[in-house]
């Protein structure tokens, strides 16, 4: 079964901006899906009507068969929502956040009170639980988002940016934690800008541009139509000009760095035996750009180019 | 579970949360409406009350008791309503809500019933008071309880629709301020309207804080200026339609959504 079903979605906001124009899309039960888009393509639009947040103009939406407009409280039970800003309030206890939340979901105030200590535990924040909340890191804040949209314990769990602005130790915590939800059958929607994070952890990608879905595919699918890519070799010894590699792109960064543009046709064996018929060592390597990065910059680039024609 | 008891629990939610939020600022919520009512009934009771003399056949202290008392009712109910929904749109934990299974029924309903709460928790402090400075008697329990919820709902209900539309927190002190105050002391707290000029008697009844002023005062005192059947019919009625207005406005996402 599928765990939403987006169906010609379009709204228009009442300034006349068309925010989505037709968007269609499918996300299967247990997936880690990252939809991805540049600022102001529509991603926050679309989650906030799959939130119920944005009233749409047209189109349908369902979710594990529920549909979102006649069994709109089945289907709403089974979202949990992770927005980008802060959207508690700031004053009051931790604890109270998710007691509350629970119990907009019918979960009576008992059994809320269990789930929110599990919540928190689950996400090392039942400390804090009497804390209020403007008193919270930024980190903590960002936990405490995930920690209420699980309270309910949905199955398909939108999170919008929820690692914008945690450090790099945070959101690797983060990611086991939601790597581990999905492990065991929560289906995950991931947008972000941190686009190593969506290769990471995403199976299944869409990349929405000016309101249109533009690419909806399998990651590694989508990787492997990449046609180049720039790899950065850093060599065991400085060499004055660039070696001559027949078929390759070569361009010398400095003294002991090399970037080597590879085509997909290409294989690295014959780069590297060039290299080493010349003398030239390398002691490692990695790729100029994410390599998700690239294709998503000649999707989006083509998205424009087409706009522009049309 | 089923919708209904999804509904009961969140109901009973939203009006813990509300209660627990004024509850915790009782100095800034239930401790300023009884002093400023001590102080009415000290100076305009006691000071300058006793030189006025009877009004309706009362003393004057006696007669403006159950307006003091509807006052603060009025006052409160609104302001718990609009600075509570308002806070709860300007940091976007209405959203808390809006995701969540709940009609906008239950939302309205909840919050409406925290402002009736503190309307009524504050009108209890303010009849307390009332009770250091005359021998209240009450004429009709009923009909006095009744004006007492009706009216708290009532204001509840406008202070909804200020905190819907409001973008500021100017917005949310204009309409008390330059509206609510008015219309509360022209409609009769203070005086009877029989001491008014005729054309200012008929200006007076198009204020409607009058109709609950007096129904009030019938159910307390027994007297008062209009028809209470005809002042029931259009305290309901305004009820009704605010009502409606309000959910109206929640389900557009007037100031919620987009």
């Amino acid at each position: 079964m599928s765990a939403l079903v987006i169906n010609n979605l379009y709204k228009t906001y009442r300034n006349g901006f068309e925010a989505l124009k037709g968007v269609s899309l499918t996300v299967e039960q247990g997936d880690f899906f990252a939809l991805l888009g540049p600022n102001g393509a529509g991603k926050s639009t679309a989650i906030g009507i799959i939130a119920s947040l944005v009233n749409k103009s047209a189109g349908r939406i369902s979710v594990y068969g529920h549909d979102l407009d006649q069994e709109k409280e089945q289907a709403k039970c089974l979202i949990g929502l992770v927005p980008q800003e802060f959207n508690f309030n700031m004053w009051e206890p931790v604890v109270e956040i998710l007691v509350n939340q629970a119990g907009y979901y019918g979960i009576p105030r008992k059994e809320a009170f269990k789930r929110a200590e599990e919540t928190l535990k689950r996400l090392d924040l039942w400390d804090k639980r009497h804390a209020q909340a403007r008193w919270l890191s930024g980190g903590m804040k960002r936990r405490l988002m995930i920690a209420r949209a699980l309270v309910h314990r949905p199955r398909l769990l939108i999170l919008d940016e929820p690692t914008a602005g945690v450090d790099i130790e945070i959101r690797r915590s983060m990611w086991r934690f939601m790597r581990e939800i999905n492990r065991h059958g929560t289906t995950i929607i991931l947008t972000t800008h941190y686009l190593e994070e969506a290769e990471s952890l995403c199976r299944n990608i869409a990349i929405i541009d000016h309101g249109r879905i533009v690419e909806q595919t399998g990651m590694s699918r989508l990787l492997s139509r990449l046609n180049t890519e720039v790899f950065v070799l850093n060599l065991k010894s400085p060499i004055t000009a660039p070696p001559t590699l027949p078929g390759y792109q070569v361009n010398l960064v400095d003294a002991e760095t090399l970037e080597v543009e590879v085509l997909r046709e290409q294989s690295m064996n014959g780069l590297f035996d060039l290299l080493s018929q010349q003398g030239i060592e390398v002691v490692s390597m990695r790729n100029k750009q994410n390599r998700l990065e690239q294709m998503f910059i000649d999707l989006v680039d083509r998205s424009k180019r087409q706009g522009a024609a049309t | 579970m089923t919708s209904w008891g999804i509904y009961r629990v969140a109901f009973q939610t939203i009006v813990t949360k509300e209660v627990l939020r004024f509850m915790r600022i009782w100095m800034q919520t239930i401790l300023p409406p009884a002093i400023t009512t001590t102080l009415y009934f000290i100076i305009f009771g006691k000071l300058i009350g006793e030189r006025i003399g009877e009004m309706d056949g009362y003393r004057y202290i006696d007669f403006i008791v159950p307006g003091l008392i509807l006052m603060s009712v009025i006052q409160n109910s609104y302001a718990n309503v609009v600075s509570s929904f308002f806070g709860t749109k300007l940091q976007h934990y209405i959203e808390e809500l809006l995701i969540a299974p709940v009609p906008n029924w239950v939302v309205l309903g909840g919050y409406v019933v925290g402002g009736v709460t503190r309307g009524t928790l504050v009108g209890i402090v303010v009849t307390l008071i009332a009770l250091f400075f005359t021998d209240l008697r009450v004429n009709s329990y009923g009909l006095t309880l009744l004006v007492f919820i009706l009216t708290s709902i009532l204001f509840a209900l406008a202070g909804f629709i200020n905190a819907v539309y409001a973008k500021s927190f100017d917005d949310i002190s204009i309409v008390p301020t330059f509206v609510l105050t008015p219309l509360t002391y022209l409609g009769g707290v203070f005086y009877s309207i029989q001491l008014l000029p005729n054309f200012w008697q008929q200006v007076s009844l198009a204020n409607p804080v009058l109709y609950m002023v007096n129904t009030f005062r019938f159910g307390i005192l027994g007297v008062s200026d209009i028809d209470v059947r005809i002042a029931l019919v259009i305290i309901l009625g305004f009820i009704a339609i605010l009502t409606a207005f309000s959910l109206r406005l929640l389900t557009q996402g007037v100031g919620i959504k987009d």
